[in-house]
């Protein structure tokens, strides 16, 4: 199937989960995803992720206990601690059912929403780790100053370097802080049992302790930059607002509290696609221009005071 | 007397106390001197005991709230990049990645 051992032997131990009787099975195993930070392979109803390499086991398992302990928000892991494989800390998961990457227009909002609600109104546990966001976010942007010159390049530096200290991973976040999923986007969900159980959300390696309002800035970076239909975004808030979810005000104007992770989700997002389009040397397509564009104007524009407060 | 753009028969109206003349063709409306601040005032008269709206964020009162540095056309404005069924190949991607 393939020379890389971590990716046959990951098949082989979903396998070997998903058939606890040790038959012999013509299920075949699917890579879900295969990328330097994870691999993930599907047996039957089975799931194996390596995580990236580096992460630490105490800090997952945290994460895992977590999930495991919310069964109604969190997709629930099979095994309660990490297993090892090829130096890599692997977990196991049910198969769940993702959103079809083909109609993002059946995109569960309104179970986004109610989800992150219900996952930021419970108390977090002692040791879990902070919640991962603004260090992808850190990670995104140092990788763009390392990319070498692009035209885009000044302006995501620069609405970078206006964002609040904690925003870029530079300071504590501030308190209280929330249980947040940490890396929200259309691909986190899914419904178990599959096709058609409740929808849940997975991923746990930047879950962790943080601004609530971080799970929400994607969807709000995309209502902003002009990409995402204003009746999602809205269907998106009012879900989370109706779930009691603490991240903003219940009513009236929610963007002193998403303004800066919604800037910085901005610039992560910009970061990225400016990185590929220098190491590819194509043009910016019109959405990632757009993109550019949203953190040329922040510079025109301080963060607002009130995601200032307690930087 | 005639519409001044289609030359059709005008009729009188009595609108709030102001005469005004509609066009039976194009339905445009003619205003003698003053009839214009004359409806004006009978317009503020009607709304005064209603308290002052307030300050709206956004053009459209429908549209949600949306930050400064946001798209100029986005924010719930016309001619964002979202387009129904058409929605572009590279943020139907990107809605899916980190």
């Amino acid at each position: 199937m393939t020379d890389r051992p971590l990716l046959a032997d990951l098949a082989r131990r979903a396998g070997a989960r998903a058939h606890r009787a040790g038959t012999a099975c013509s299920c075949g195993a699917a890579t879900l995803a295969d990328r330097p930070d994870a691999v993930v392979v599907r047996h039957a109803a089975t799931v194996a992720k390596a995580h990236a390499p580096g992460t630490g086991p105490a800090a997952l398992a945290s994460r895992l206990a977590v999930a495991a302990g919310l069964p109604d928000v969190l997709l629930p892991p099979l095994a309660a601690t990490p297993a090892e494989l090829h130096g890599r800390l692997v977990t196991f998961w049910p198969y769940g059912s993702p959103v079809d990457p083909d109609d993002p227009d059946a995109a569960p909002w309104e179970a986004a929403g109610a989800l992150l609600a219900r996952l930021h109104r419970v108390p977090a546990p002692a040791g879990l780790p902070p919640m991962r966001g603004p260090a992808k976010a850190a990670h995104a942007v140092a990788r763009l100053a390392a990319a070498g010159s692009h035209p885009a390049v000044a302006a995501v530096l620069g609405a970078w370097r206006a964002l609040p200290a904690w925003a870029r991973a530079e300071a504590p976040m501030p308190e209280p802080g929330a249980v947040c999923h940490g890396d929200l986007h259309l691909g986190q969900l899914v419904r178990h049992p599959a096709p058609d159980g409740p929808w849940r959300l997975i991923d746990v390696d930047d879950l962790g302790v943080g601004v609530p309002a971080w799970d929400l800035a994607r969807p709000a970076a995309w209502y902003a930059c002009g990409l995402l239909p204003p009746d999602e975004w809205t269907r998106f808030l009012d879900a989370y607002r109706a779930g009691g979810g603490p991240a903003v005000p219940g009513s009236g104007d929610p963007w002193p509290a998403l303004d800066a992770p919604a800037r910085a989700l901005t610039v992560q997002t910009a970061a990225r696609t400016v990185t590929k389009s220098a190491a590819l040397g194509r043009p910016l397509d019109e959405i990632e221009q757009c993109l550019v564009d949203a953190c040329a104007r922040m510079g025109a524009v301080p963060p607002q005071l009130a995601s200032d407060r307690a930087k | 007397m005639q519409c001044p753009k289609c030359h059709a028969q005008m009729h009188t109206y009595n609108r709030n106390g102001v005469q005004i003349e509609q066009c039976s063709n194009c339905r445009g409306i003619f205003l003698d001197y003053g009839e214009l601040e004359a409806l004006t005032r009978v317009e503020s008269q009607w709304s005064q005991p209603a308290p002052p709206p307030p300050a709206a964020p956004q053009a459209y009162p429908s549209a949600p709230a949306a930050p400064a540095w946001g798209a100029p056309h986005g924010g719930g404005h016309h001619g964002g990049h979202y387009g129904g069924h058409h929605r572009h190949k590279s943020f139907g991607h990107m809605l899916f990645s980190s």
